[in-house]
């Protein structure tokens, strides 16, 4: 089933690439190819393959629970924050915060997940910033 | 001989000391990648790269570093096999069925270093291979128009899926992604922008490194999270290494057996597609129908060590052959490593031989020198590697997921760019749980430009007659080794996967 709803949506995907790629507008400069073959190559090739993932599907792979689900989600809400944040806070806290937060959800007690967060942090500022030269987003406080 | 005075070239520019300290610090973190299980060469370099970038090193310096990752990480994709019978790749798959229970008889010492010794013998001989074949395959390269080249990129994707992917279709799905994310962006011949839906980030297309840090080192992390208790966990396991040195005997023993894997490995690594884990696998079933008398192979017999780790080192140094030569990587991580060359401004191709000999001759002496410094680490240290398999993943993958985003951040320094590594690996996290190989994916957003600025010159070259892409004998040949490469696993891939798969079951099992 995992497989049939994949290539339901390849096939979305197929038609909509093709939609979006009528839509370029031709210059007048073009060469005899255009701008619009490729992709529209592109479109009919991913179609075709989706179409042969629908008809004959793989056995269904296995999905983690609801909870295993939810924690994944968690984490990639994590990384936009850190991801956001990280211009704003510099890197030193925002990836001790992140990084602690993983190693908790991987399964590390609170304060040792934060010890490991923060070791984590300081460590990447210091081998890559301090001794490699690497330019790491800097905070409020020039850190 | 012009080939040596080149490559005595070469040693002048991989022996400064810069590079050998690059060399040095490549190898013992591709080792040390290649050793943790889940880590394999491809997620090695992939972290890597953007790290090399953002250190400012020059082409020739980063391309070192990152080739003796790579080699670094097909040595010690074979600890974690031996030790706790976990492949650390795929490649690695074959060195489990004898190495694990040599290591249950209390040899794993001496399997690791007759492993290293292997693995040595295996990237030593296919260096040399490199040497002789690749400036062949120029010359055949140079006969290549446009027409011819479109069809060779085809032959690249129609045979990449190959045999180590079940599907096809999937396959073939993968290619097309990467193809159409690479035609995101304005067009280079006309001006255009396509697909940006007036996003400004989007007109500069999506960088590859982005996509490749995402798809292959965050969706680890996420796979780390769904088995959070996974049996991955190496800790508390004790694990005894015991004496280093394999014996006299064994080393003789397995020479004739090193010999014909390398040669083997290597051609499986030449030939578009197949890639390190054919080359182990077909080097392993060979020795077996060969030399396997008394039925010991899978019981730990060393000449089963020796021949998949040869295989697969010989293949992994043969799949750079068309990767340098003709500009279409040979396999996963090779992949990854026609990225670097790109992101340098190095076009791999014909040409590359011609106009930046420097890289081409530097690069191959560091092949040479990471082998050495690779069997030098290997046997006195093997200690320290194994001790890396008691750290965690739950304490290493936090680090891993780091060190990809301030990869990402340091080379655009855009919020952005994190956004959509993100989203590379959540996406990468799907495709890995729906059996969607990843490489297709990467190689299509690294090839999709040349192969559409190809479609276009030859057909404009000839006054918009698309009968010119089957125009010459050349072209017919590449498209009908496409079409074969293409067909052909759909009947033999099912047969090799299954049995590769049985084998390594059987050996888990134990």
């Amino acid at each position: 089933m995992s497989d049939r709803i994949f290539g339901a949506f390849g096939l979305l995907l197929a038609i909509f690439f093709a939609w979006a790629t009528l839509q370029i507008e031709e210059s007048f400069l073009s060469d005899a190819v255009g701008p619009k073959t490729f992709p529209l190559i592109i479109a009919t090739i991913l179609g075709l393959a989706s179409v042969a993932i629908i008809l004959r599907p793989d056995a269904d792979p296995r999905w983690p629970a609801t909870a295993r689900l939810l924690e994944i989600a968690a984490a990639v809400v994590v990384m936009i924050l850190y991801a956001q944040f990280l211009p704003e806070v510099g890197f030193v806290l925002a990836t001790a915060v992140a990084a602690a937060y993983l190693t908790w959800r991987l399964g590390t007690g609170p304060l040792q997940s934060l010890l490991v967060g923060v070791c984590t942090s300081v460590g990447i500022y210091v081998i890559f910033h301090l001794i490699l030269g690497l330019s790491l987003a800097r905070g409020p406080w020039g850190f | 001989m012009d080939m040596m005075s080149s490559l005595a070239d070469g040693f002048a520019i991989a022996l400064t000391w810069q590079n050998l300290g690059l060399a040095i610090l490549g190898c013992f973190l591709g080792t040390i990648m290649g050793a943790l299980p889940g880590l394999g060469p491809s997620n090695g370099v992939a972290i890597l790269i953007p790290l090399a970038f953002t250190m400012g090193l020059a082409a020739t310096p980063s391309l070192i570093l990152l080739t003796s990752v790579y080699y670094g990480a097909m040595y010690g994709g074979r600890i974690s096999s031996i030790l706790l019978n976990i492949p650390g790749d795929e490649p690695a798959m074959m060195t489990c069925l004898d190495g694990y229970p040599m290591a249950q008889k209390g040899m794993a010492g001496q399997a690791l270093s007759l492993s290293g010794v292997a693995s040595f013998v295996g990237a030593f001989l296919a260096t040399w291979g490199l040497i002789f074949l690749a400036p062949q395959l120029v010359k055949f390269a140079l006969l290549f128009g446009p027409a011819e080249y479109f069809a060779l990129f085809a032959l690249a994707f129609a045979t990449l899926g190959g045999v180590s992917s079940t599907n096809q279709a999937k396959s073939a799905f993968a290619a097309m992604l990467g193809l159409g994310l690479a035609v995101i962006g304005v067009d280079t011949q006309t001006g255009v922008p396509r697909l940006t839906f007036g996003e400004v980030h989007l007109y500069d297309g999506i960088d590859f490194l982005v996509a490749i840090v995402g798809l292959f080192a965050l969706s680890e992390v996420f796979i780390f999270l769904e088995h959070r208790h996974g049996s991955a966990d190496a800790q508390g396991r004790k694990i005894e290494v015991g004496r280093l040195t394999p014996s006299w005997s064994m080393l003789k023993a397995c020479t004739p057996t090193m010999l014909r894997s390398s040669g083997l490995g290597f051609l499986a690594g030449v030939l578009p597609g197949a890639g390190a884990s054919l080359g182990s696998f077909i080097s392993y079933s060979m020795e077996k129908k060969l030399v396997d008398r008394d039925g010991t192979f899978g019981t730990g017999d060393p000449r089963g060590v020796a021949a998949p780790e040869a295989g697969n080192n010989a293949a992994a140094g043969g799949a750079l052959v068309p990767m340098l030569s003709l500009g279409v990587p040979g396999s996963g991580t090779t992949a990854v490593l026609l990225a670097v060359l790109l992101s340098l401004n190095i076009t791999p191709g014909p040409l590359l031989f011609a106009n930046n000999p420097d890289v081409v001759w530097g690069l191959i002496a560091a092949l040479f020198i990471a082998n050495f410094m690779l069997l030098a680490m290997n046997i006195p240290m093997v200690g320290l590697f194994t001790r890396v398999l008691m750290v965690p993943p739950r304490i290493l993958m936090p680090v891993v997921a780091m060190v990809s985003f301030v990869g990402i951040y340091g080379i655009s320094g855009s919020s952005f760019d994190l956004l959509v590594m993100i989203g590379f690996g959540v996406a990468g996290w799907v495709l890995r749980k729906l059996d969607v190989p990843l490489v297709p994916i990467i190689l299509g957003t690294l090839l999709g430009n040349t192969m559409e600025n190809n479609l276009r010159r030859a057909v404009t070259i000839s006054n918009g007659d698309y009968w010119t892409l089957v125009g010459s004998p050349l072209a017919i040949g590449l498209w009908t080794v496409a079409i074969v490469g293409f067909v052909l696993p759909l009947f033999i891939g099912r047969i090799v996967k299954a049995r590769m798969r049985r084998d390594a079951e059987s050996a888990t099992r134990d």
